[in-house]
């Protein structure tokens, strides 16, 4: 399979702030590849290097097998989605659409139909003739998405594109983009901070922290095999169980990983046997979240929360409860003890 | 309820509580008496005497007594439209002209830079520098100017220690714009004229292009269009309200100076010249008010085109 993309020992330095700091990552041609992480953690400047809107400090970056370092950005067949869509408020939606067609010399009758048929495949037929201003948030959104898929670019990128829609309109746009993708087979990369969006969008996310990767795989990897503290931490949530508390309830002696929907609260009298570990915690809040309710506890210096089915159990604060959970939950992590 | 629950209402006292309290609850009130004083000084005392001036434009003066017959007719105008005046018209037209078109070509840069790139103390330098100049005396300002474009100012000292003299002749025996020396010749005059209007292209130039959001210029440039493309096509249709709204400046103060074409220039008249000497020496107060209408038609003329051009478009 071709490499769209390639960064090879990547750094971008800003003064002393090491925005990215010695990446090296594949994205393949035909992928949906998500950056996941906080704010600051250098996934929007890793997307601004392959827009060209950076130049690397230091590394290589290859894209299609092309070296880019020194490439201006209008000299790259890569094409971007603003976070805040970055529409052209003086041109109609129709010009806006076909901007990358005429400064690319595109004749006005070859590039309005062009256009035309991008935005029909965005689902804005018949709103040519509106300014971006008198557009919704969500349409100004597609009109973004249209204007760079109209360029038929080899890699698109996406930066925190649905960050500025409701929840609703969010959801909706994220079954579009990933069927457009599939359907376009455009490589597409995605940065977000939300790991729901990367989850269940992408097919391999990477997760940024403080300029690194910290690990890059396919979304069920990142989140059943989290490697480090910080993925399991950052990506649902998970608890971090420190190597004591592990060794405690028999597991091995290292910081591990257990997901608060693998813990359940134990009613019966007797003790479970040996495959199923547990604790006595104590209940300090409950919070009701509609079809599961999540409950955080206490277990010595601990803190684990547990997902259970709304209605299976009736806990509230200050009370002792016995958490367990099978021994095959546990996911053991790389960090040093 | 029990006499000792807290009331939601905080205790008020005092007039001036009161009457916030009273204005809060009639917001059209508040912006009445906030609009009132404005809109007299406005309606009365600001276009209300415009129009009495204009009046007399339609007004006419007797030949033999000097007297001003208040009758209405458009002979003033005949009168404006005869080649000595005509003339005054057209020489103050294309230098108001070339003086907004050479204070874009100048101004524009420093605006860009100052917007795009000055941070901090570099903005706030620049600041300075485009508002010094207007801290000081107009009147000095224009004398000193003087003195630079004399034949024995610093600009031929200049041009002698450089061994530039030929060049500085060569230009000043251009037909027209030439003369004897620069402190005397249209040439001179459209530098003064240039040099003092010149912060009022580069203010509100500077603030259009602080309006155009960086991620316009990004995009542009992700879409494939090169820097000089993304000039043409982005920043100068974003920045054209901005030189719009400063051209006006500079063409209708130019267009209606007397001073700097008295003091630097050739003999021969502008209209805001021809206007003081209409009203003061000459006392012919019609032909000096249907002088004031010619900026007034022109500037009309201006915006209008302006606007038809689309220059308002992205306001």
């Amino acid at each position: 399979m071709t490499t769209a993309v390639r960064f090879q020992r990547v750094s971008r330095h800003f003064g002393t702030v090491r925005a990215v700091d010695d990446v090296t990552l594949d994205i393949a041609e035909g992928e949906f590849f998500a950056m996941l992480g906080p704010s600051g953690s250098g996934k929007t400047t890793c997307l601004r290097l392959i827009a060209g809107f950076e130049q690397p400090t230091s590394g290589h970056i290859e894209i299609f097998g092309e070296t880019a370092e020194g490439v201006p950005p209008y000299r790259r067949n890569v094409n971007t989605v603003f976070q805040d869509y970055a529409l052209f408020p003086h041109m109609n939606v129709l010009d806006n659409v076909g901007y990358g067609l005429m400064v690319r010399g595109v004749s006005k009758a070859q590039r309005d139909k062009r256009s035309l048929e991008a935005l029909a495949l965005v689902e804005l037929a018949g709103f040519e003739a509106r300014r971006p201003g008198q557009l919704s948030g969500g349409q100004r959104q597609r009109v973004a998405l249209a204007r760079a898929l109209v360029n038929e670019p080899k890699v698109l990128l996406l930066d925190e594109p649905l960050g500025a829609l409701d929840l609703k309109l969010r959801e909706q746009m994220q079954v579009e983009l990933k069927t457009l993708q599939r359907n376009l087979g455009i490589t597409f990369v995605f940065v977000t901070h939300d790991q729901g969006e990367a989850l269940s969008m992408a097919d391999r996310v990477a997760i940024f922290n403080e300029g690194k990767i910290v690990q890059v795989g396919v979304p069920e990897d990142i989140y059943e095999r989290p490697r480090r503290r910080f993925v399991a931490d950052f990506v649902g949530s998970s608890n971090v169980l420190t190597p004591d508390f592990s060794a405690r309830t028999g597991g091995p002696h290292k910081w591990a990983s257990l997901r608060p929907e693998k813990i359940d609260i134990w009613r019966e009298e007797t003790l479970p046997d040996a495959t199923v570990r547990h604790c006595e915690a104590k209940v300090i809040s409950v919070h009701y979240q509609g079809a599961v309710t999540r409950i955080a506890t206490q277990a010595g210096g601990q803190l684990l929360s547990a997902t259970i089915p709304s209605g299976s159990a009736k806990v509230s604060p200050g009370d002792i409860v016995t958490l367990a959970w099978p021994a095959g939950a546990l996911h053991v992590m790389e960090d040093e003890a | 309820m029990s006499a000792g629950a807290a009331s939601i209402t905080l205790e008020r006292g005092g007039l001036a509580r009161r009457t916030s309290d009273a204005l809060f609850r009639r917001p059209a009130l508040l912006l009445t008496l906030l609009l009132v004083p404005p809109l007299l000084w406005l309606g009365i005392v600001y276009l209300g005497s415009l129009f009495a001036l204009l009046a007399q434009s339609f007004f006419s003066i007797d030949e033999f007594s000097g007297l001003i017959n208040y009758e209405f007719t458009l002979s003033t105008y005949r009168e404006l439209f005869r080649l000595a005046n005509l003339d005054v018209i057209i020489r103050s037209l294309v230098m108001a002209t070339a003086v907004t078109l050479a204070s874009v070509v100048v101004g524009f840069p420093i605006a860009y830079f100052a917007a795009r790139y000055a941070r901090g103390k570099w903005k706030a330098l620049f600041y300075l520098a485009i508002m010094l100049p207007l801290w000081s005396s107009y009147l000095v300002k224009v004398y000193s100017w003087k003195l630079i474009l004399a034949k024995e100012g610093i600009i031929t000292w200049i041009a002698q220690k450089l061994h530039l003299v030929w060049l500085l002749d060569a230009v000043l025996a251009i037909p027209v714009i030439g003369g004897p020396s620069l402190s005397i010749s249209y040439l001179g005059t459209f530098l003064v004229f240039l040099y003092v209007w010149l912060p009022f292209m580069i203010l509100p130039t500077q603030a259009a292009l602080e309006r155009v959001p960086g991620n316009l210029i990004e995009a542009s440039a992700d879409l494939g269009a090169h820097p000089g493309q993304t000039f043409r096509t982005v920043i100068f249709p974003l920045a054209l309200p901005g030189i719009i709204a400063g051209s006006i400046f500079t063409f209708s103060l130019t267009l209606g100076d007397y001073i700097i074409p008295q003091i630097v220039g050739t003999s021969s008249y502008f209209l805001g010249q021809a206007v003081y000497t209409l009203q003061g020496t000459a006392g012919n107060i019609p032909l000096a008010a249907a002088f004031t209408v010619v900026p007034i038609v022109i500037m009309g003329l201006y915006l209008w085109i302006a606007k038809r051009m689309g220059a308002f478009d992205a306001l």
